[in-house]
């Protein structure tokens, strides 16, 4: 298990004004690795991911994305988004476009990809995400759980290395999670390096390779799921999951 | 079994016209009062304004049959009991109402510019239009020609911008100043709202000021001062230091009407469009300016309505617009005492310009709106 890591954050520290959201963190990804985010709400785990492709800035501390360090340099940081797709809990869906176009807008656009080829990536794309018959239809037509996959096939249609999800289902109602969850297994089955921010302990125990729990913007506890939900070291993680488990 | 597959409708006083009239007309005896005052109100009004502006009225002729060349020939004059408006001031003022002084012979060259206009604005107003993007290519070049056709060059005797008026004036005024000061008050407004303070700062500071000064100030500005800043033995026409004035105005109005649709679009949209790879250009270009524009659009036409309307501001500093060829042919001893006529043209000519940008704004909205659910996320 020496293998070269995709993602590698090292000391990483973020404040927002006084507040320091993120405390030394430190956390090493390999290629095709499942990492499952949990803490509760305020513990910095959305912000971590956010620094992974620049969405957020961090201060100290370094992170490194497929071999591109991320730093001031603009170049670095389009590079590293090309790499890096990223999934919203509030599904970002361009409401003006369609779903077909919400798809093939930044494949065109920025990999200058030709239109036909890029329509027929849009329909593969949403093939893999179940709903290829919403193709022509507007964003507020769908249902949450449709925006949610029509999201995912937009950030697969850039071919990223890397997703990440940010609390990708906690905006959905309860019936509609699965069909977005049963998507990222797919996903993972497919051998993406994935990191998820989330509270479905069900997605984690299936597909997780590794589980990391944050409070108080820091890492608390790395383990495998085996460990993180059977044995877990800190006795915040035990109050933490005795919480989420007995809801 | 029947019971299913009937549908069962609402009652019939609720729908339909007598429904309408009910709900709307008398739904109450306070409503119902209204209702008839105001008919009674329409009754009076309306007989008498056809009367005046159309049945009584001369047009070129006056009630013996004479030809009107002056104010004492209408009908009006001659017999205070009989007459109606006398329209024939128009019918004698047209040409200078429709081109102010441009001379006579080269008139179609005005013509054509009128007609080229319309044809550049079908485009813009037809999105269905087929063959559309050739048009486009047109509406792109068509102030290149209009410049040569109306001011003259290439071949084209040159027409001095101070013997154009009239519509001719309104026109190119509102309608340039409309055309250039949208994409200047969006890059005012993206710039304001940069992150690199230089730029934010000069953007405000330009908004700030222009935004703080009467038009006509600006007018005056352009007129005496702008002259100043040239460099020496550069004369600059009369009729553009005026556009200068005119669209910095609309373009510091332009920009905050734009900024308050850009603080429309939620912070999600950036962070996608930043996730995709987009750069800062593209981002704004695809997504968040069609968006904002969209939501703008009542605004935006309200405010370049209004600069249609301040053209007529341009009278301070001598330049005849429509409302300017109005005042001077009311000045004209012949035709004193016309103001009814004359600023009833003059407002009505104004009226079906902005209505008509009014409506098509309205059109935009539904066409825009449909399928689309902008409030979804």
């Amino acid at each position: 298990m020496s293998e070269e890591s995709i993602i590698s954050l090292k000391n990483v520290n973020k404040w927002f004004g006084d507040f320091h959201v993120l405390q030394d963190v430190n956390l090493e990804v390999k290629k095709k690795e499942r990492i499952v985010v949990c803490g509760p709400s305020g513990s910095g785990k959305s912000t971590m991911i956010r620094c992974i492709n620049r969405l957020e800035e961090h201060q100290e501390g370094s992170i490194v994305v497929d071999g591109i360090e991320l730093t001031g340099n603009l170049k670095n940081i389009d590079n590293v988004r090309k790499e890096v797709g990223m999934v919203f809990q509030q599904f970002n869906l361009f409401p003006h476009l369609s779903v077909k176009e919400n798809i093939t807008l930044a494949p065109i656009w920025v990999k200058k990809m030709p239109k036909a080829e890029a329509e027929e990536l849009a329909m593969r794309q949403l093939e893999i995400v179940k709903i290829p018959e919403q193709a022509n239809k507007y964003p507020g037509q769908l249902s949450g759980g449709q925006q949610q996959r029509v999201a995912i096939a937009r950030s697969l249609a850039m071919n990223p290395n890397i997703m990440l999800f940010d609390e990708p289902t906690s905006a959905l109602d309860p019936e509609m999670i699965k069909e977005v969850l049963d998507v990222m297994v797919d996903l993972a089955n497919g051998g993406m390096t994935m990191i998820v921010v989330t509270h479905e302990m069900g997605f984690a125990k299936t597909v997780a390779d590794r589980m990391v729990f944050m409070d108080e913007g820091k890492i608390v506890e790395e383990a495998s799921p085996d460990k993180f939900f059977n044995n877990p070291d800190s006795d915040r993680t035990k109050l933490f999951l005795s919480q989420i488990l007995h809801q | 079994m029947n019971e299913i597959n009937q549908v069962r409708k609402p009652p019939v006083a609720t729908t339909g016209i007598i429904g309408w009239f009910r709900i709307n007309l008398f739904f109450n005896w306070t409503n119902s009062l209204i209702t008839l005052f105001v008919i009674y109100c329409l009754y009076q009004f309306i007989p008498w304004i056809l009367d005046w502006t159309i049945f009584s009225a001369d047009f070129k002729y006056n009630y013996l049959g004479e030809q009107i060349t002056n104010q004492e020939m209408c009908s009006r004059n001659l017999d205070p009991e009989n007459g109606g408006a006398c329209w024939a001031v128009i019918y004698v003022r047209f040409y200078q109402f429709i081109y102010g002084f441009y001379p006579k012979v080269e008139v179609w060259r005005v013509n054509v510019a009128y007609v080229m206009l319309a044809v550049a604005l079908l485009p813009l107003l037809y999105t269905q239009l087929p063959y559309r993007k050739y048009f486009l290519y047109f509406t792109y070049i068509f102030p290149v020609i209009a410049y040569f056709l109306l001011n003259g060059g290439l071949g084209f005797t040159e027409v001095s911008t101070n013997k154009w008026g009239g519509l001719l004036v309104t026109l190119v005024l509102g309608c340039t100043g409309i055309a250039l000061a949208f994409p200047i008050g969006i890059m005012l407004a993206l710039g304001r709202r940069s992150k690199l303070p230089v730029i934010s700062m000069m953007c405000t500071l330009f908004i700030e000021f222009i935004r703080g000064v009467p038009l006509i100030t600006l007018l005056f500005f352009g007129m005496v001062m702008l002259p100043l800043f040239l460099p020496e033995g550069i004369d600059m026409d009369g009729l553009v230091r005026v556009l200068v004035a005119v669209t910095l105005f609309q373009s510091a109005y332009m920009a905050e009407v734009i900024r308050g649709g850009l603080q429309a679009i939620p912070p999600g949209q950036y962070e996608a469009a930043k996730s995709l790879g987009m750069s800062y250009w593209r981002m704004n270009l695809l997504i968040v300016l069609p968006q904002a524009i969209r939501i703008s659009i009542p605004p935006i036409v309200n405010t370049s309505i209004g600069l249609f309307k301040d053209t007529t501001l341009v009278i301070i500093v001598g330049i005849l617009d429509l409302l300017g060829i109005g005042r001077g042919t009311l000045a004209d001893t012949n035709w004193l005492g016309l103001s009814y006529e004359i600023y009833f043209f003059v407002s009505l000519v104004f009226f079906i310009f902005t209505f008509g940008m009014s409506r098509y704004s309205l059109y935009l909205e539904k066409k825009l709106k449909t399928g689309i659910n902008m409030g979804a996320d």
